[in-house]
């Protein structure tokens, strides 16, 4: 029997706003190397959870563990060992492409020489090494897109938190942005992400569908489409955020 | 013919300093079409929805709207279209209500008059019509600027973006809504980043890096695919992925859903060859189907 090793458990995660209960008693486990993808309806509550499970909202009751932290108790650890990045604001557009990276790399503290040594290798990686000294702002989405989930990475956290990461991005860039996400599940990072293209749903190891704060269904995106008689997560979605 | 195109562009180009946002853009929209503009972020949708709204100049070529000139006969033009920008473009300081009898009031309109075109959608945000339109939601907010671009009875529509970062059932929701206008008799320039928007279309424009793609309906888009496509799945997509950028036939090889787009050097694949080499790649559970090509796998193919 191979260990298990969750990184994100839920249970019964819950957040209210007065009479309103925008998250309800959500409860779910994430597995080291998985990708989950985290959809829903917009207002569903997504966003409030995740807002959770990163450790910048604290929750009403129930309970959560994100890379070894309980999000309670010990919310700044878990902001020093997850990556987050978001399609609204991942980057600083007026600073240089190593700039950004010795910045976030400073944040997360990581030392002057192990910066330059993951700058180096990160801009060798993403072939930017003409664009290195160039402002981010002139960077075009895609490429701002995929530095800026390689800078989310850049303490080798355990987990990666993406919000909608490829709003907008051209469909060969958004292949190669989940192809490196596959890379990283790869090699053990765990990746929750949440999107509005059901394509990318299909890519999830596992996901959860959000309707009205609760889970509705959390299965493997092969098992969600049998159980629903379906041929894609689109109809999957449909049925469901509809019901 | 020529009479019904409502319209017309020619060899549109805009730059921002070196930046070519759009380089001898063409096309027309006939009375009445649903025309999709389909293209990523930065590819020179806005730039070209302001020249056509008369908020832009282009630097070179000629365009109108319904046989207005957009240089010479800009005020027709305000008057005669509705646009709903990309970036929210209602008073978050107004509630729903105001914010709509504003735009009625600056065309010289009241909402009652025109209250029929937009009765559908407006009905579902008018229980929260004393809201401040900041407070919406998303989905609410897109409704209320719909409803606020066609007030004054417009008769073509331009949306920019309109479903961006909605989910996939308010998406689908806001295109039947588009689908009724356009039974009313409304010419529509819509545009979207969501490549399975453009089958919706009559006709679609295919548009990255300021240059047109290609034109035609969704239909042709799709078979302009010049080869065999086949969707490949094995028991661990990852290596299925790596393997076929490996292989030596390989033309594409792209994640599509669950499965990976393949297609060959030659027009169509030795099947036999290809599993073979696979299962010398430690795949297992492969198989190979020949598939209908998307319009996004078409995207893919035409981009330089």
């Amino acid at each position: 029997m191979k260990h298990i090793e969750w990184v994100i458990e839920v249970s019964g995660l819950t957040k209210t706003f007065g009479d309103f209960t925008a998250v309800d008693a959500i409860s779910f486990k994430v597995q080291k190397g998985e990708i989950f993808g985290f959809l829903g309806a917009n207002g569903a509550g997504k966003t409030t959870a995740m807002k959770m499970l990163i450790g910048i909202s604290v929750p009403t009751s129930g309970a959560a563990r994100v890379a070894g932290y309980d999000v309670f108790t010990e919310s700044e650890k878990v902001k020093k060992h997850i990556g987050y990045m978001s399609q609204r604001f991942a980057l600083y557009d007026d600073l240089t492409v190593k700039e950004n990276i010795a910045f976030f790399g400073g944040i997360y503290g990581l030392g002057k020489d192990r910066i330059q040594k993951k700058s180096k290798q990160l801009i060798e990686e993403l072939g930017m090494e003409s664009e290195a000294n160039s402002l981010v702002r002139s960077l075009p989405l895609g490429w701002k897109q995929k530095l800026a989930f390689s800078v989310a990475l850049l303490h080798d956290p355990k987990v990666v938190f993406l919000d909608e990461p490829t709003g907008g991005v051209d469909p060969i860039t958004r292949r190669q942005f989940w192809e490196m996400i596959y890379k990283a599940a790869h090699l053990g990072t765990t990746v929750f992400v949440t999107t509005h293209y059901m394509d990318e749903a299909e890519y999830c190891d596992r996901v959860s569908m959000m309707v009205n704060g609760a889970i509705e269904a959390l299965d493997a995106p092969h098992r969600l489409k049998e159980k629903f008689g379906v041929e894609s997560m689109n109809e999957v979605f449909l049925k469901l955020a509809r019901a | 013919m020529q009479n019904n195109w409502d319209i017309q562009v020619r060899q549109i180009s805009k730059s921002y300093q070196k930046v070519k946002a759009l380089e001898g853009i063409s096309f027309e929209v006939a009375s009445g079409e649903l025309f999709g503009l389909i293209g990523p972020d930065g590819a020179g949708k806005t730039t070209l929805f302001r020249i056509l709204t008369t908020l832009l100049l282009a630097d070179q070529g000629e365009a109108s709207v319904q046989g207005n000139d957009v240089v010479a006969h800009y005020k027709t033009i305000r008057r005669s279209v509705g646009y709903m920008p990309g970036r929210f473009s209602l008073y978050h300081d107004l509630t729903v209500e105001e914010n709509l009898r504003f735009f009625a009031t600056i065309f010289g309109t009241t909402i009652e008059e025109n209250y029929h075109l937009i009765k559908d959608i407006y009905a579902q945000i008018e229980p929260f019509k004393k809201r401040r339109a900041g407070n919406l939601s998303g989905g609410m907010k897109q409704k209320l600027a719909l409803s606020c671009a066609l007030i004054h009875k417009p008769k073509v529509l331009f949306l920019d973006e309109p479903t961006t970062g909605v989910d996939p059932v308010s998406r689908k929701e806001f295109w039947e809504m588009l689908k009724k206008l356009q039974e009313k008799g409304i010419t529509i320039l819509v545009s979207t980043p969501y490549m399975d928007e453009a089958a919706l279309c009559d006709r679609i424009a295919l548009i990255q890096g300021g240059k047109i793609l290609s034109i035609d309906t969704p239909k042709a888009i799709q078979s302009q695919f010049p080869r065999k496509l086949y969707a490949l799945s094995a028991h661990n997509r990852y290596l299925l992925l790596e393997a076929l950028k490996s292989y030596e036939n390989t033309k594409s090889a792209f994640p599509f859903g669950a499965f990976v787009h393949y297609s060959d050097q030659k027009d169509s694949a030795d099947l036999d060859v290809l599993k073979t080499y696979l299962e010398s790649k430690g795949l297992q559970d492969i198989h190979i189907v020949e598939t209908v090509p998307s319009i996004e796998d078409t995207f893919m193919e035409l981009v330089p």
